[in-house]
């Protein structure tokens, strides 16, 4: 059975569309990456949308499927490389897709999400340092 | 029935033109720089010999016949042509006009019984009243013609992308933002964006006459469509009554970063790119 | 002026499974490819056919889609006609409104589409069926 390749990069995962996904294939799709953020424990998850003609509410309710689903497992989803046309597209049938964030392409993705967890050790540095204070 | 001007126009066909020729040129009105009379000749004698020989007892009534599409062709290419060339609706219209008194004299020259005269000059008067009539109507759409690739080049002109500094894109919106003009702005702004890899742009709108609901969705959906991209969109060039009427009518501004000035959104720019302007420091 | 667009081209395609929706968009692409539209108004076109078919398999059980390439004046577009034997819509104006749905989705579908089309009708009737026809011009 077809199937849409995983790679592990670090912490990351990055996925990259190259075909028109029909819906099981787009189902099964959300059902591997999150199995895989668990798996590999995850930081982030990047997908590559440059070569996709068309997302549809279909394909959208997917995105944010598996940004929402990765949020609760500690990932944050950022989709790259979206055509002009599908965002118009997509802002004109009104599914500007909240919760998942954007970049330009996988470069810019890669560190982005690098600076939320660099911000999130920051966070916790700080939270662990207030512990300290707070004992002393 | 038969007609007796046929037979009049064709054996004085050369008659008519040179007439029509005369009354043309006696024209005050007409503005000879725009043809030569050479031209205007060759164009007048095309016309009046495919009218004339085209006329037949079963049409001279019906200006709609099959037999006149030369004509109408002919008289189409000619209006169309001088309403790109500038002619105004008046020289147009001379231009068939004079046909028609070319004709109608000639008819009074040749025929002697006036009950005869009136109904084939009510006749030949009615033919060419229609011809004219769709002489306007091609005229007219002529000028259509004109406008439609005006509008078209002024939608291209007006919405320039511009690289402001490495990575940010400035785009000054001038006039008003219909959802025609929205989609040129989107497209053009996001092509941009992809095209230098920006990852931040600034759309002014200082030269937007009126920001209504209408025209605050289009900004909106703008910067959507900018941030799926991956990149941020500032609006700059707020003035106070666009403020005002914002406002007032309700519309909710707050997901979008807004700025009075070009300037300041430059310097927002600048700081959301950990970039610094300093003064060089002068050694004496 | 109102003139109805003259048909110069038709072609028809039955979609009765969730695996002919890929097929349908090529074959609608193909076509607008061919009378030359935009990259942006293809996109628009085929992303909004993308959601009627989708309702089309979802509340009609499938049907059939006639794709036409139609002329009006000095434009030239595709017309779309989706047509099922579905259960019908009991409340049309109801179904056109933003986040109004009854199956499990976002409600984007039919207001959405309205939106990326330059023409969209819908005719339905509770027990007979749903057709759903939309034009999108090539410089519209």
């Amino acid at each position: 059975m077809e199937k849409i390749p995983i790679l592990r990069m670090g912490h990351f995962l990055l996925v990259t569309i190259q075909v028109d996904l029909y819906d099981q294939l787009a189902e099964n799709l959300e059902a591997d990456l999150v199995s895989m953020v668990s798996k590999t424990n995850a930081k982030g998850v990047l997908i590559d949308v440059s070569s996709v003609s068309i997302i549809d509410s279909f394909m959208g309710r997917i995105l944010g499927n598996i940004a929402t689903m990765s949020k609760i497992m500690d990932a944050d989803t950022v989709v790259v490389g979206m055509q002009p046309a599908v965002a118009i597209t997509l802002v004109e049938l009104g599914l500007p897709l909240k919760g998942v964030y954007t970049a330009l392409n996988v470069e810019r993705g890669m560190e982005l999400l690098r600076s939320k967890i660099l911000l999130e050790e920051e966070d916790q540095e700080e939270e662990n340092d207030d512990d300290t204070d707070s004992t002393e | 029935m038969k007609n007796e001007s046929i037979k009049i126009f064709q054996k004085k066909k050369q008659a008519v033109l040179e007439k029509w020729i005369h009354i043309q040129s006696q024209d005050q009105i007409l503005n000879n720089d725009l043809i030569t009379n050479e031209d205007l000749r060759i164009q007048s004698e095309e016309l009046l010999f495919a009218f004339i020989d085209n006329l037949s007892d079963s049409n001279i009534d019906n200006a709609e016949s099959r037999d006149f599409e030369s004509v109408v062709d002919i008289l189409s290419s000619i209006s169309i042509s001088r309403a790109k060339q500038g002619y105004s609706p008046r020289e147009t219209g001379n231009y068939i006009y004079s046909l028609k008194e070319a004709l109608l004299s000639t008819l009074s020259e040749e025929i002697k019984d006036p009950a005869t005269l009136y109904a084939q000059s009510m006749i030949i008067n009615k033919l060419l009243d229609s011809f004219s009539t769709s002489t306007f109507e091609t005229f007219i759409k002529g000028r259509e013609d004109v406008i439609f690739r005006q509008t078209d080049e002024i939608t291209q002109i007006s919405t320039p992308v511009i690289r402001l500094w490495d990575g940010i894109l400035a785009l000054p919106i001038i006039g008003t933002l219909d959802s025609s003009r929205t989609q040129v702005v989107m497209e053009s702004l996001l092509q941009e964006i992809v095209e230098t890899g920006s990852s931040i742009a600034i759309l002014d709108i200082s030269g937007v006459p009126a920001v209504d609901s209408l025209v605050a969705q289009h900004l909106i959906k703008t910067v959507s469509a900018t941030r799926l991209m991956g990149a941020e969109c500032i609006i700059s060039g707020i003035r106070p009554e666009i403020a005002q009427t914002v406002v007032h009518l309700g519309i909710d501004l707050s997901t979008i970063i807004t700025k009075a000035t070009l300037a300041s959104a430059l310097k927002t720019a600048f700081i959301m790119l950990n970039l610094e302007v300093n003064k060089k420091q002068r050694v004496k | 002026m109102t003139t109805t667009p003259i048909v110069l081209n038709r072609d028809t395609m039955t979609v009765t499974r969730e695996t002919d929706v890929v097929p349908f968009r090529s074959r609608v692409k193909e076509h607008a490819v061919k009378i030359g539209m935009s990259l942006l108004n293809q996109t628009k076109l085929i992303t909004g056919a993308s959601e009627l078919v989708r309702n089309m398999l979802k509340y009609g059980n499938g049907g059939i889609v006639k794709i036409e390439i139609v002329s009006k004046g000095r434009d030239s577009g595709i017309r779309l006609t989706f047509e099922d034997k579905g259960p019908g819509i009991p409340n049309i104006d109801k179904a056109m409104q933003d986040g109004f749905t009854t199956g499990r989705s976002m409600g984007l579908g039919l207001p959405g589409t309205k939106r990326l089309m330059n023409e969209f009708t819908i005719k339905s009737e509770v027990g007979v069926g749903t057709t759903v026809t939309v034009t999108k011009w090539k410089n519209g």
